[in-house]
């Protein structure tokens, strides 16, 4: 029964700071799934950069308050609003002169986008992994009993993460844009006879995306500080596929996706360290999963396509 | 006075010209049809219009509420909409998944000025506004007997309801200029009776111009002030119902040659 082991050996501390890791990682992959989602949504279209969108994020808040001395707090409303305008300016260069193109020219540009991103970056700043700077409180630990330490980060990003949602969920549901952003990814076509500017609302979505990036890439930096440019490869596939597991083109689907990923991924290392080598596989086999059981995601709607 | 004037507007698709130098008036008030068989470019003549298509050459002149001639060709159409030139499209275009009532709503929410700032504080501006725009959405939707089903998702609706909505929905962008592209498609004869006189009513009511495609000819001959009749592209005919009617090319293009002639 060595396989169990782990079980026999877990305290309620142990237990606790397990949740605590995995709460906070399938937050930090929601954040970020809900970019994927809401551009898939209007677009139809996996803006692969997204990831790399993160890492840059990552970078912004590092250099602001390492090199430029700027107050954290100030720094990370400078990093939103920065990530935010990368967002917008990726989708003016590399997606809106491919409106017209098929799918796979703008899926391709997207990867050229990635690329570019993680190139530009190893360039910029050198491949050598940084350390992203300490925040007053937000990095230290706090023991919780039993010999167990948990960051006190861990406790905000759930919290944060909870609050960006309903913010979000108001806009996408109560606003003049937040109906227009449901026009466009409903039928543009007639979205824009009824004098919806679609131009703009694509890109207040990925403005809107990014900077829910961006505050996901600052809480990600907190808790896993060592930044580099391929920092934002594998979290940006993992949030693919939470975004897909959730039903791509749902916000609630994304974070729903982002928290079975997170917790799933650190539950399984917790309970059976001897997979902890599958760690990373964790995330590709449920999507294998829901892909044949239900091919639309977890909360996805069954579209019946057009004729 | 014109309300939408084209200059011969040509739509050039590869070596295939779907429409070639297209001229026409629509007069304020009056309710002007286009006809023609299928593939005739009824459809893309709309597209010009809207802003869907940018024409290859010609160009496109709205006359808005004050009177100022504005040129519209290859504006956006979410521009064009702005201006007051509302459309329907031939095979119905709802928002499938969005219920009757957030169909018309969203129509109508474009037009409001509130900003985001002042939809989430509640501002007395924003709160004045939304009341007025819904109870402008109430009153649309009564006035096709949709009020009731309002809740239901669009895709429920029985087929010819959808089209009263479709049309109503266009009404709540406040259009000064109404396109319905073959409004009466897949009708029975009684609920192209019923579309007919809804038309009118509109039309007067809300005080329209309208510009219509439409293959079910009792309606066009009924309502149309003038018809255009386009066949291959080019415009084969134009005047009131009864000269069409008795025009021998349009014959021959719906009918085809008769062989004893």
């Amino acid at each position: 029964m060595e396989f169990f082991q782990a079980f026999a050996n877990m305290t309620a501390a142990s237990f606790a700071q397990h949740m605590a890791n995995g709460i906070s990682l399938g937050s930090l992959y929601a954040m970020i799934a809900i970019g994927y989602t809401m551009v898939y949504g209007i677009l139809l279209m996996i803006n692969f950069a997204h990831g790399d969108i993160v890492m840059m994020a990552c970078y912004f808040a590092f250099f602001g308050i390492t090199v430029f001395h700027i107050p954290w707090f100030m720094t990370f409303i400078g990093t939103i609003i920065a990530t935010a305008l990368l967002g917008v300016v990726i989708e003016r260069a590399a997606y809106r002169p491919l409106r017209d193109a098929p799918k796979n020219s703008v899926l391709i540009s997207a990867i050229g986008a990635s690329f570019l991103l993680e190139n530009l970056a190893n360039y910029l700043f050198s491949g050598r992994p940084m350390r992203f700077p300490d925040i007053p409180l937000l990095s230290q630990n706090i023991a919780v009993g039993g010999g167990v330490q948990i960051q006190a980060i861990c406790f905000v990003i759930p919290v944060i993460t909870i609050i960006s949602l309903v913010v979000l969920l108001h806009i996408v549901n109560h606003t003049k844009t937040g109906m227009a952003m449901r026009a466009v990814s409903k039928d543009y076509e007639i979205a824009r006879v009824m004098g919806i500017n679609i131009d703009n609302v694509i890109s207040i979505t990925f403005a809107i995306g990014s900077a829910m990036a961006a505050i996901g890439a600052i809480m990600w930096g907190i808790r896993y500080p060592g930044i580099t440019p391929m920092l934002g490869v594998m979290p940006g596939l993992k949030c693919f596929v939470a975004a897909v597991v959730g039903g791509i083109g749902n916000i609630k689907g994304a974070v729903l996706g982002g928290f079975i990923l997170g917790l799933g991924e650190i539950l399984i290392v917790a309970f059976f360290p001897q997979l902890s080598g599958y760690r990373d596989a964790f995330a590709f086999i449920v999507l294998i999963l829901i892909l044949y059981y239900k091919p639309t995601g977890l909360l996805g709607e069954t579209t019946t396509e057009k004729v | 006075m014109n309300v939408l004037k084209t200059n011969s507007i040509t739509m050039q698709f590869g070596g295939v010209i779907a429409v070639n130098e297209l001229a026409i008036d629509v007069n304020e008030h009056e309710i002007v049809a286009l006809i023609g068989p299928n593939g005739a470019g009824k459809t893309t003549a709309f597209n010009m219009i809207t802003g869907v298509y940018k024409p290859t050459s010609g160009t496109v002149q709205y006359t808005d509420v004050q009177g100022n001639q504005i040129d519209i060709t290859g504006k956006k159409p979410s521009d064009i909409a702005k201006l007051g030139i509302a459309r329907t499209f031939q095979n119905i275009r709802l928002f499938k998944e969005l219920s009757v009532y957030e169909n018309v709503m969203i129509a109508k929410h474009l037009h409001l000025k509130a900003n985001f700032l002042a939809a989430t504080l509640h501002l007395p501006g924003y709160n004045k506004e939304q009341a007025e725009a819904e109870a402008s959405v109430e009153k649309l939707l009564k006035s096709v007997n949709l009020w009731e089903l309002r809740n239901e998702k669009a895709s429920a609706l029985p087929y010819g309801q959808q089209r009263h909505l479709e049309i109503v929905r266009a009404l709540a962008t406040e259009p000064r200029l109404l396109l319905l592209d073959e409004p009466a498609a897949g009708m029975n004869p009684k609920e192209t009776e019923e579309l007919t006189a809804f038309i009118r009513q509109i039309r007067d009511q809300y005080n329209l111009t309208i510009f219509l495609i439409e293959h079910h000819m009792d309606l066009v001959m009924e309502i149309s002030d003038r018809i255009y009749v386009l066949d291959f592209g080019m415009t084969i005919a134009q005047g009131d119902p009864q000269s069409i009617q008795n025009n021998q090319r349009v014959i021959t293009a719906y009918l085809g040659e008769d062989e004893d002639a």
